[in-house]
């Protein structure tokens, strides 16, 4: 099956986006509640001018701020189906439809290629507005799909995971992307296409546990939520209260987990270098064929 | 014996069976008769009952406290067995056992969720949910099947991984996402069972094989009906109707296309008749490994992976104007 090709100026898409950034002209700093303008706000990669909180943005956002002005979005018309029939309180036909009507998107995920200093890359990003960034069957597949274009293009990948983790409503199929994403995953990494995982707040569950986590580089940007349960569980599992900091992106690299952490402002800068040493050919090909 | 609240008709049954039995052994009245009504009135109940089990009473009964557990599985299907502890890295897991073992001559790795089957050894066990090095000790196994091309067998049993502090601090979402990967290549026969409860991550983290399987009343699920119910229902008293939304059962997830085969158990469940549980149990797992042990490693695993790639149902939606 072919992807949906559309060329897409970075610039008008921030604007047609601009539901999920925040709205008006002023933005209240959430963690430091000092305001701002949202012109500030942009012009410092979204981050608080005065505390440099990292507020959470959309997928093409983080297009926009990556890459250089154009980009391709790929596999942009697939769309969840409720396959299963879920109801709880609510239909996830309507869950679906709602969030859709709310955020302009498709599903938690967007795909796009385009250049980082001239250098190809492709990004795939999580929104988190879209129920939660939850994944089901959509976000599996646009991550499989994304890799087999990257193997296919010798491309490297990106993942911007954001997300609660997997979808319930899409129940165990949400738990088999888990499998289908990593499997998928193994095969890029036989191909020696360069790999790399961003985490942003939040990052947990399922998307912790399957492709967040395995990277050929794993990073993360500063104090964004990390962990596999949330932290609410763990409370109420050890019925303790839950020291500062914990499953913090600082936690994470000072438990070994993460190679480092980012400030928005150099994600393109690390990106590009990233991408600079990783499209060097090895020193001694023996060691390529190992 | 215990008996479950939908098993409660049961209950009454054996009783009056048992009191008839007592006056027959005071020797005075001749009660064969009565007994033999009294058993076959028992069997037909059962029949009754486990011919329309709702997907919460089968998750009630993957959860039975005598139901057969990992080891009791693996004493039965191998004449040899030695378990082998220890991830090399932290510790020994007590939620996930494995070692070698034979199947009929045939050299595997068993691994698989352990719970306690008495008051203290479900807490030792720590109630089969297993922390990171539970999936780094069946990583290690795994990786020495590979070495020595014998196939690997997980049985899955496990309400969750651990949702521990400590279990964050060593990388509870990275142990799972890393053995996902590595199962995905694993160049020897990889052969899964779900043999009670199949929850979410902490079950997955020890399911990615060439053929999985489920017992007939297990369940396999993203989340346990109760934590479904609580997080959208917004109350634990949903788990009813939350087990009946996510369609988790052994006929669901075969109609799906996730697993490979439904194993029957007794009627009545695994726990009635355990030892012919385990021999259908090792009927399927050496079935199982026949069919995939022929094609070559490079065969079985892009077989493997395409398999899962092909999980997933979504739509292509016509272009909208923007
Ligand atoms: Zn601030």
């Amino acid at each position: 099956m072919g992807w949906f090709k559309r060329l897409k100026d970075g610039i008008q898409t921030a604007t047609r986006n601009k539901k999920d950034t925040p709205e008006g002209l002023w933005y209240k700093c959430k963690r430091c509640k000092e305001t701002s303008t949202v012109k500030e706000l942009k012009d410092n990669y979204f981050k608080c001018p005065q505390c440099n909180f990292h507020v959470r943005i959309t997928s093409y956002d983080y297009f926009g701020l990556i890459f250089d002005g154009q980009y391709e979005e790929l596999f942009e018309n697939m769309v969840s189906k409720d396959f299963l029939e879920f109801k709880d309180l609510k239909p996830y036909t309507e869950r679906l439809k709602s969030a859709k009507d709310k955020t302009g998107l498709k599903d938690a995920i967007a795909v796009a290629q385009g250049k980082v200093n001239r250098r190809p890359l492709v990004i795939a990003a999580m929104d988190f507005k879209f129920i939660g960034g939850s994944m089901g069957s959509v976000v599996g597949e646009k991550i499989a799909k994304a890799i087999d274009h990257c193997i296919e293009q010798r491309v490297p990948f990106l993942m911007i995971s954001k997300s609660g983790g997997a979808r319930m409503m899409e129940s165990a199929f949400s738990l088999m992307q888990m499998a289908k994403t990593s499997a998928k995953l193994s095969q890029m990494a036989s191909a020696k296409i360069p790999y790399f995982s961003l985490m942003t707040d939040p990052t947990t569950g399922g998307v912790t546990a399957s492709f967040a986590m395995l990277g050929d580089i794993n990073f993360a940007e500063p104090e964004a939520l990390i962990g596999f349960a949330g932290p609410r569980v763990i409370k109420e599992t050890i019925k303790k209260e839950l020291p500062d900091g914990f499953q913090t992106s600082e936690f994470l690299l000072e438990h070994g987990f993460l190679d480092f952490i980012v400030d928005r402002k150099d994600l393109k800068e690390t990106l590009s270098d990233l991408l600079y040493f990783f499209e060097k050919p090895p020193a001694n090909p023996a060691v390529e064929n190992a | 014996m215990v008996f479950l609240e939908f098993e409660k008709p049961l209950e009454s049954l054996y009783e009056q069976l048992e009191k008839i039995q007592q006056v027959g052994s005071e020797g005075d009245i001749d009660v064969t008769e009565m007994a033999r009504e009294l058993e076959n009135r028992i069997k037909n109940k059962r029949k009754e009952i486990y011919s329309n089990l709702t997907g919460w009473q089968k998750v009630q009964l993957s959860r039975h406290p005598e139901r057969p557990y990992t080891l009791y599985y693996i004493q039965q299907m191998c004449r040899k067995f030695i378990e082998l502890h220890g991830d090399r890295y932290y510790a020994d897991d007590k939620a996930i056992v494995g070692g070698l073992g034979s199947l009929d001559g045939q050299t595997v790795v068993i691994i698989g969720h352990q719970k306690g089957v008495n008051t203290k050894m479900r807490q030792y066990r720590n109630f089969g949910m297993a922390n990171p090095e539970g999936y780094r000790k069946a990583l290690r196994l795994m990786k020495l099947a590979e070495r020595f091309g014998y196939p690997v067998v997980t049985l899955i049993d496990t309400p969750g991984a651990f949702p521990g502090l400590e279990a964050e601090e060593r990388g509870q979402a990275e142990a799972i996402a890393r053995n996902l990967f590595e199962m995905a290549q694993l160049k020897v026969p990889v052969v899964c069972a779900v043999i009670g409860e199949g929850a979410s991550g902490g079950a997955i983290g020890i399911g990615l094989g060439d053929r999985v399987y489920m017992l007939e009343n297990t369940w396999y699920s993203v989340i346990s009906p109760e934590s479904c119910s609580s997080i959208l229902w917004r109350s634990w008293d949903y788990k009813e109707q939350a087990a009946e939304a996510l369609k988790l059962t052994a006929d669901h997830m075969y109609e799906f296309g996730i697993i490979d085969g439904i194993i029957k158990e007794p009627l009545g469940g695994a726990h009635t008749a355990p030892e012919e549980m385990a021999k259908l149990l090792k009927r399927q797992i050496k079935k199982a490994i026949a069919e995939v042990q022929d094609m070559t490693p490079e065969e079985r695993i892009e077989a493997r992976i395409e398999k899962y790639a092909k999980i997933g149902v979504y739509e292509e939606e016509a272009r909208t104007n923007s």
